[in-house]
């Protein structure tokens, strides 16, 4: 069983969450602030850790920072009513493995909470096509081109679930194992993550409109 | 990851500020330890400065009292903190010392000679202080702007008037009688310009405050209506709606649009780019039947004059309507990519389905509406469906960059 933790400064939102979730899934704890989530992912130790972005003392991102800072292992799903790009990216380059919109229904949830679980990334259809416009046409040299650049089989993916498609979905369309799938999502995580790719942060800083 | 830095705090160097007084450590008025900070010294040596130049003829006491008025107090939390009396002490210990020793000595019987010094140093010292960063940059670089112009010719005027003055009681003869008188005219003068500087310069500074608190005013009213109009608005209809749970959610999917388009979207004009026109159809149609359409959009280009974008999204806005409306499906998924000069828009749901041979060749929706349309403009259509799968309507066109 998945053992969760849900940090979230709305108890209302929380508790949604809790009674949504199916049962594979175990809610060990909640959590209000940063002070409260780092202090009880360092006690409970949770497979995955629900984060809100916007919290009171630093948000999800500060989080990230002080947890995976210590070298935890802990695995986080970033939710959030947000739609910025800054914010988006933002908790993905801090560390997430997956962003999903607090409107996601409870099935969909409890199925991206296995995926984080199990070392998998999850994409939103939203998240998909800011990777793919973050790392389209880009003429500027890139530093690593391994890390600067989505394969073509990445864009592939990317556009199904832009496009609203399930990895099974994809999987078939594209005549892969589900598990290609996911192996593609995780590469275009890290990538993600660790690309310094100069336009990267300028787009997401240009789509700064808050 | 220095990335990563940038868009967590981008933009992070400070600009050139105005000197401010500090609350935390501050002696007396926490002028020295501002003037300090601005100039990068240690506020020791700026104390001893003003011990010093108050004892020798009370410049410094008046420069500190001046410079206490007119520089704003740092914005401080909570409640002030206490000063330390013993260093505060310890100064005045100096500065009495001093007094004492010059007395003793008499070399501080500096008289009136002191005077124009005094004077034109808190002078200069309340326009540099008051003056804005911009400007200061402006005196320093010595560039010729306007307003330098301005400057430059009342100081020309005043040194040909003073100069034609001078020369007018030369040529009298009366230059030596007038001396005194005119000395103490130019320290009157400077005396009322000491006087009256930081009244004005308070003055200024209020103009300026009491602005960006009606700029701040104006943001919260539009706040304030945006609020009203659309959330109050939104929450009282959803009120009287209760008991219609497919209008709540209508409501309540409007009014997020809303508010996330105003949060998260640039201003944009829809009938200018395609994502723009894209976003807004899909917004018309979720309105109108109540299904929940998520758009993402990836690329964006110029709406063509030629009408094929047009067509495009004409075909796009069917596919829609369709799937609201016969599909049964509770989410659409709409993506619109701009790749190069090409255009193409995906729409989604996970409906019913249906066979696609199977449908009437009357049934203008998909044949007329979306292929037909498509293709007329030199575009492409597919449709893929099949009963219990639901749809997925796939349109592109080609628009060559003239």
């Amino acid at each position: 069983m998945t053992r969760v933790l849900i940090v979230d400064d709305h108890r209302l939102f929380r508790s949604g969450v809790r009674a949504e979730l199916g049962d594979s899934i175990q809610v060990v704890g909640e959590a209000e602030d940063v002070e409260t989530a780092v202090k009880a992912i360092a006690e409970l130790q949770p497979d995955v850790v629900l984060l809100d972005v916007h919290m009171p003392g630093g948000g999800g991102q500060e989080v990230l920072r002080r947890v995976l800072g210590s070298g935890s292992q802990v695995r986080f799903l970033a939710l959030s009513v947000s739609d910025a790009a800054e914010d988006v990216i933002g908790v993905i380059r801090g560390g997430a493995r997956g962003y999903v919109t607090k409107n996601i229904s409870g099935r969909e949830l409890t199925d991206a909470i296995r995926r984080v679980a199990e070392g998998d990334a999850v994409f939103s259809p939203r998240l998909a096509g800011f990777v793919l416009d973050a790392f389209a046409s880009s003429e500027a040299p890139s530093i690593d081109p391994e890390l600067d650049s989505l394969t073509q089989r990445e864009r592939e993916v990317l556009r199904l679930i832009a496009r609203g498609y399930a990895y099974k979905e994809i999987a078939k369309e594209l005549f892969i194992s589900v598990k290609t799938v996911e192996t593609h999502v995780s590469s275009v995580l890290r990538k993600l993550q660790l690309s310094n790719r100069h336009e990267l942060s300028r787009w997401a800083t240009a789509r700064r409109l808050v | 990851m220095a990335d990563q830095k940038t868009l967590a705090e981008p933009g992070g160097d400070a600009p050139y500020r105005r000197m401010t007084r500090p609350m935390e450590g501050r002696l007396l008025g926490g002028v020295a330890q501002g003037i300090a900070a601005q100039l990068k010294l240690d506020p020791v040596v700026i104390r001893l400065m003003f011990v010093l130049l108050s004892v020798a003829g009370g410049l410094g006491a008046v420069a500190y009292a001046v410079l206490w008025m007119i520089a704003p107090r740092e914005p401080y939390e909570g409640a002030p903190p206490p000063r330390d009396w013993s260093q505060l002490a310890a100064f005045s210990a100096i500065g009495v010392a001093l007094l004492a020793f010059g007395w003793l000595t008499g070399a501080s019987k500096g008289g009136i000679g002191m005077l124009p010094f005094a004077v034109g140093g808190i002078g200069a010292l309340i326009l540099w202080q008051q003056a804005d960063p911009e400007r200061r940059k402006g005196w320093v670089s010595g560039a010729t702007k306007s307003i330098r112009g301005n400057r430059v010719r009342t100081l020309l005027g005043v040194t040909l008037v003073v100069i034609g003055a001078i020369g007018f009681l030369a040529a009298e003869g009366e230059l030596a009688d007038a001396q005194p008188g005119l000395l103490f005219t130019g320290v009157v003068v400077g005396g009322l310009t000491v006087i009256a500087a930081p009244w004005l310069a308070g003055l200024w500074k209020e103009l300026q405050l009491e602005r960006r608190e009606r700029i701040r005013q104006e943001e919260r009213a539009e706040v304030a209506a945006m609020v009203h109009d659309s959330v109050l608005h939104t929450l009282t209809l959803i009120q009287r709606v209760a008991h219609d749970p497919r209008e709540v959610v209508r409501l309540a999917r409007a009014q997020e649009r809303d508010l996330r388009n105003w949060l998260y979207q640039p201003a944009q004009d829809a009938d200018a780019t395609l994502a723009a026109a894209v976003r807004r159809i899909a917004a018309e149609e979720e309105d109108a039947h109540g299904v929940a359409i998520e758009v993402v959009c990836v690329g964006d280009m110029d709406i063509d004059p030629g009408g094929r974008l047009a067509a495009m999204l004409k075909a796009s806005r069917q596919a829609m309507v369709n799937a609201a409306k016969y599909s049964g499906s509770p989410t659409i998924s709409v993506y619109a990519e701009v790749e190069g000069d090409e255009a193409t828009i995906f729409v989604k749901d996970r409906g019913k389905g249906f066979d696609l041979d199977a449908v009437p060749l009357d049934r203008m929706g998909i044949r007329e509406s979306i292929i037909g349309r498509m293709e007329r403009h030199g575009g492409t259509a597919r449709v893929r469906t099949e009963p219990g799968e639901g749809t997925e309507v796939m349109l592109t066109m080609k628009i060559a960059k003239d």
